[in-house]
């Protein structure tokens, strides 16, 4: 077995996912099975080769700094599920630890 | 002449011409997907009203003598992940139900220059991850040809669209092979440009260092036209090539394959692909060798490893890429009662937004790129980029384009791989090494599979930003294929 159920647990925890148990059970044998199949790639790649991050080998783009137009407060706001005095309105981010 | 009988290039000229106006073409479009939607279920949303009054402007323009582009008043679809002012973007997800993007993508502004008429939002899998549409949360499209059958994914309304005559043009995105697998399954033609060659830019991204906007069309010379229309350097995106776009327009015209040369890809046949499938691809082989073309087979022996590296890579890019959904700016926000953090409603809106298959990629994602594991799979799959790229160069130093089947099977059916993701991503098997290595590819209908009379593409594969070379073999297959059939392959589907 390559992934175990309480490892697939843990992965959706840091990936900011709840999952409930039924999910879990469905989703962990899946995940196996993929982790298994994918790990074709360690038969053939040696050491030395270099990897490959993206194929077109564009490195370093720039632009002059240019000071252009951009959304105005109320378009970044628009779609927010909470606004208040112009800010996005979020759940509390710090407990009381 | 039926308005949406016609070709793209067909209209163009009648509206060039003042045979037709472009508000009488939406017309006839929008009639037609009000007669067919319900059925084929191409739309996540049809901005009527916005299309008419694009058409009465570009109808405006060309009364007043203005010079207007080929495809000023042609109806286009557009793809859902495409962001869009005044319409929705949803990405076929919960978690961007109703949202209203604040700006276009590059290349909806390019078709708005262009004066093409933007019909609405077409389904696609969630996030474009999948081959069948079924991961879409808004349920999936069907296939023209037979409305029990997947039109294929991600793009596959786009692709079913365009293939039930709803629009004649339809914009989609290629990451594993998500425009030429529906345009395959749907008897229509489809293509990946070069990786860069069309602008990222407002496209919600999946794997940032494979997604590519390409065009789908009922014939070679209309995608070439919209692939013109959308293609060239963007300074919006950073990956954008700065070049010209390759001349694919007058490649589809010209349709000459003599003394080109072929190669025949030897692992992109044999076990897994259907008989049917094979024998189309055959009979296109000889087909392209009896118009001139010189054939020989080609080896690229790290094929075989590009659907494992594919499910490591684009997976490991989509959980970067899609922890933005995080509740807090936009979107889907569950949980938020007062008693929960940020991190509980983050999790519990993530797990309420997202479908299944998004979940899987998300969490093999976080798996491969996590420490212990990062050198074992998300390290080893780059290397496997690399031999890909390697494959393709030595043989494109032997022939000018590679051709294989562009899907393993025809159109399987609704619900049969939908809780079998192995054999879903399957369906992609020819079709992932071009994305790897960023080269352009297409998909040009090549006949009916004699066991179940649906559709069968022909892949054609170029070097990076010779897109111009798909057009010319393509448009001289699909010339060759219409002389013997009579008609198009189109005009055979039943579905409707």
């Amino acid at each position: 077995m390559s992934i175990t159920r309480d490892e697939v647990a843990h992965l959706a925890r840091l990936a900011r996912i709840s999952l409930s148990d039924a999910e879990l059970d469905h989703l962990a044998p899946q995940l196996d099975q993929i982790i298994t199949s994918v790990a074709q790639v360690q038969e053939v790649a040696a050491d030395g080769i270099p990897p490959t991050s993206h194929a077109t080998g564009v490195t370093n783009v720039f632009r002059d700094d240019v000071p252009v137009p951009c959304l105005t407060p109320e378009q970044a706001l628009d779609q927010a599920p909470a606004v208040e005095q112009q800010r996005f309105k979020v759940p509390r981010i710090l407990g009381e630890y | 002449m039926e308005l949406t009988r016609m070709t793209a290039a067909e209209l163009s000229a009648a509206l060039a011409k003042g045979e037709v106006s472009a508000t009488e073409v939406t017309r006839a479009h929008l009639d037609r997907i009000a007669a067919v939607d319900d059925r084929v279920h191409a739309f996540l949303h049809v901005a009527a009203d916005t299309a008419l009054e694009q058409a009465a402007e570009v109808d405006r323009r060309r009364r007043s003598g203005e010079l207007l582009s080929p495809l000023a008043g042609v109806p286009v679809a557009v793809k859902d992940v495409f962001t869009t002012t005044g319409m929705p973007t949803t990405c076929g997800s919960r978690i961007l139900e109703g949202w209203h993007p604040p700006y276009d993508a590059t290349i909806t502004t390019r078709l708005k220059q262009a004066g093409a008429i933007i019909l609405g939002k077409t389904n696609m899998d969630e996030f474009a991850m999948g081959s069948s549409t079924e991961n879409s949360a808004y349920g999936p499209s069907r296939n023209p040809w037979d409305l029990d059958k997947i039109p294929g994914g991600s793009s596959g309304g786009s692709a079913a669209a365009v293939a039930a005559y709803e629009a004649p043009l339809a914009i989609g995105t290629d990451t594993g092979g998500s425009i030429r697998q529906p345009a395959a399954v749907c008897g229509i033609v489809g293509t990946k440009p070069t990786y860069g060659g069309s602008s990222r830019y407002g496209v919600v991204a999946f794997a940032s260092s494979l997604d590519t906007p390409g065009p789908f069309g009922r014939t070679v010379l209309d995608a070439a036209l919209l692939h013109e229309a959308i293609s060239g350097h963007d300074p919006c995106d950073s990956t954008s090539i700065d070049a010209p776009v390759p001349p694919v327009v007058a490649a589809a015209r010209e349709a000459d394959v003599s003394g080109m040369r072929i190669g025949v890809v030897t692992e992109l046949s044999g076990d897994g692909y259907q008989s049917g499938v094979l024998s189309r691809f055959a009979e296109a082989v000889e087909v392209l060798e009896s118009l001139g073309a010189k054939v020989t087979e080609v080896s690229c022996p790290h094929f075989r490893y590009a659907l494992p590296a594919y499910y490591l890579i684009a997976p490991s890019e989509a959980s970067s890429n899609l922890a933005r959904f995080d509740a807090m700016r936009y979107g889907l926000r569950v949980g938020d009662d007062g008693t929960r953090d940020a991190e509980e409603v983050m999790a519990l809106t993530r797990e309420a937004g997202f479908g299944a298959e998004v979940k899987r990629r998300i969490i093999l994602g976080t798996y491969a790129l996590s420490s212990g594991y990062y050198d074992a799979y998300y390290g080893k799959a780059q290397q496997v980029r690399t031999l890909i790229i390697r494959d393709f160069d030595a043989a494109f130093g032997q022939v000018d384009v590679l051709v294989s089947p562009s899907t393993p099977t025809t159109a399987f059916g609704i619900g049969e791989r939908v809780d079998d993701p192995l054999a879903m991503y399957l369906a992609d098997l020819a079709t992932i090494p071009s994305d790897l290595a960023g080269n352009a590819a297409i998909s040009v209908p090549c006949g009916l599979a004699p066991e179940d009379g649906l559709p069968v593409g022909l892949q054609v594969m170029a070097p990076v930003l010779a897109d111009d070379r798909l057009y010319r073999v393509a448009a001289a297959a699909e010339a060759a294929f219409t002389g013997r059939w009579g008609h198009p392959l189109l005009a055979e589907a039943r579905g409707l």
